[in-house]
């Protein structure tokens, strides 16, 4: 076995139990910040997975995107609201944790089925892009891809709007459709209080 | 383009005399030019530390450090000694991992992105084809070790600066890289290597600045910014966080910190001068002068002489850079988070915006000037 596939195997296997052992620490650990954190650990190690495919461009732009926009944006939120106060117990939280479960199993078991009856393998010559595939990127998102591209751009275009709406809603103060005077709380409020003693 | 220094070359076929196999020489190879630019960047921090020591010195009329060596040129040294072994503290009530591991987050990305940093044709560690794209990507990382070293403090001065630091990063990340962009739409090319090539055509005239210099102001700005060098240092203003998120640290801890921020200020420095100033091009092209004086530019004495003439342009014009960083940073006053923010979305936004559609326009209209 030459150096060149000893040197890939062990990076894919340490970037396999980062990404693993990362999702489950998202999911499972109770202090939300660190939950935010490891999710960084994973998406630094997805990218991680794409260089070793040799694609060096979209290993950046996730870094880029999901790192450096996302999880600093999910870690901001958090530090900006989090406060030092208990949650309230759930009820039927028995129930609830059997349902999600189920739920990821089946998801889990679609992914297997999709991962056992797909054939992985392409013909060598699409196989060693390499550098060259920033411009074949572009190509195929300004020719064939070029709907979904565009409609991406109207998604995020509408999610701004949105959020300055969201963020000065001071403008409106009647409701345009009923006339009464805008609820300036937020908007999407738990219909129970969520946190154990509010003072 | 096709000359110059291979060192690498030239290395294995060396190792490969010794009847080593190509593999194990690449793997000899591979450490070498790493351990090399990260010397370089320690040492271009001592140097940077004792010029902005020196500078501010003369700029309030004091004479600065002297005792330590020759003009104080020691004096780094002695500083990195001290915080070596100071004690190091981590608060009671602070979070020991993240308090750790915010440094590290800070200062592993800022020393990754000398990989794309040329010094010659093929002085750099790896000439990868995203080239500049991969230094936009890494330095994004740095604001989540400043949130985490600031919410890991448990100090509510810590918790603000990490929280500026991450607002400014962002928000000064756009502008500079739609700045990049346009530099990127004439070269057609993301890797520095061909950015610089692109502008050694004709010396001091084909440098990027002449036709980008709307692109260099904003470039530069950012990359002030990115540092948090004075006008836009508001993650540590001392008068209203104490040290924002470096608050709490002490020893090596800190130190990680205060070389992350030089190391970065004299990579921003060198990327500037790779972007705008012509990286490694000496004013006259080296070619004229190899003609002039009657040598094939391919003897190797005319080899070494560009490399080294090569090495000299790029870090002469990056200290030049980072001499007028020190500069603007004991001569002008600080910004308030307000007009930070609205300098970033409101005026650098959309004026390299128009810049990025301006230089397409002027791409599609004079092709020969500004890259077919």
């Amino acid at each position: 076995m030459s150096i060149a596939i000893t040197t890939q195997i062990i990076c894919f296997s340490v970037l396999s139990l980062i990404i693993l052992i990362g999702a489950l620490g998202v999911v499972l650990l109770e202090n939300i910040v660190y939950s935010a954190f490891l999710l960084g650990g994973v998406f630094m190690s997805v990218a991680g997975l794409y260089l070793l495919l040799n694609a060096s461009f979209v290993a950046a732009a996730q870094v880029l995107v999901y790192v450096g926009a996302v999880n600093v944006l999910i870690i901001f939120a958090i530090m900006l609201v989090n406060k030092k106060e208990d949650l309230k117990p759930i009820s039927d939280i028995k129930s609830r944790r059997i349902i999600s479960t189920s739920i990821c199993l089946t998801l889990l078991s679609l992914l297997i089925r999709v991962d056992l009856t797909n054939v992985w393998s392409l013909s060598s010559p699409q196989n060693s892009i390499g550098e060259e595939s920033t411009i074949r990127i572009g190509e195929h998102l300004f020719s064939d891809y070029l709907l979904p591209f565009e409609v991406a751009s109207v998604l995020l275009l509408m999610a701004m709007i949105g959020a300055i709406v969201l963020a000065r809603r001071d403008v409106m103060t009647k409701d345009i459709s009923t006339g009464l005077p805008v609820d300036q709380e937020l908007i999407e409020k738990s219909s129970e209080p969520l946190l154990t003693n509010k003072n | 383009m096709e000359y110059g220094l291979d060192l690498e070359y030239s290395f294995n076929e060396f190792l490969k005399g010794f009847g080593l196999s190509s593999e194990i020489a690449h793997i000899i190879w591979l450490p070498l030019p790493m351990l090399l630019v990260l010397v370089a960047a320690v040492v271009g921090v001592l140097v940077t530390v004792w010029l902005e020591r020196k500078i501010s010195a003369a700029a309030q009329q004091r004479i600065g450090p002297e005792y330590a060596g020759a003009l104080g040129v020691l004096q780094p040294i002695a500083d990195g000694l001290k915080l070596l072994v100071k004690e190091d503290i981590i608060p009671a009530k602070a979070d020991g991992i993240l308090f750790t591991a915010g440094p590290i987050l800070v200062l592993v990305p800022v020393i990754l992105s000398w990989l794309i940093v040329p010094f010659g044709q093929n002085l750099l560690i790896s000439n990868v084809g995203i080239g500049i794209f991969l230094w936009i990507a890494l330095s994004s990382i740095q604001p989540i070790g400043l949130l985490m070293s600031g919410y890991a403090s448990n100090n509510k001065y810590s918790l603000l600066g990490g929280l500026r630091a991450a607002a400014q990063s962002i928000s000064y990340e756009i502008p500079l890289a739609l700045s990049v962009l346009a530099i990127v739409l004439m070269t057609n090319s993301l890797s520095t290597v061909d950015i610089v090539n692109q502008q050694s055509g004709a010396g001091i005239l084909s440098w990027n600045i002449w036709r980008q210099p709307v692109g260099f102001i904003v470039f530069w700005i950012c990359a002030l910014a990115e540092c948090e060098r004075l006008p836009f240092d508001l993650p540590e203003a001392e008068e209203e966080l104490v040290a924002g998120y470096q608050t709490e640290y002490a020893g090596m801890k800190f130190a990680l910190f205060y070389l992350g921020s030089y190391i970065n200020l004299i990579l921003s420095a060198l990327l500037v001068s790779i972007l705008y100033l012509g990286g490694w091009g000496f004013p006259v092209p080296v070619e004229l002068i190899a003609k002039f004086l009657n040598l094939p530019i391919n003897a190797p004495f005319i080899q070494v002489f560009t490399a080294s003439i090569g090495i000299v342009m790029t870090v002469l014009k990056a200290y030049l850079l980072v001499f007028i960083a020190i500069l603007l940073r004991w001569t002008t006053p600080r910004v308030r988070i307000d007009q930070l923010l609205d300098l970033g979305w409101k005026f650098l936004l959309p004026i390299s915006l128009a810049n990025l559609l301006i230089t397409a326009g002027l791409k599609l209209a004079f092709p020969q000037f500004f890259g077919g």
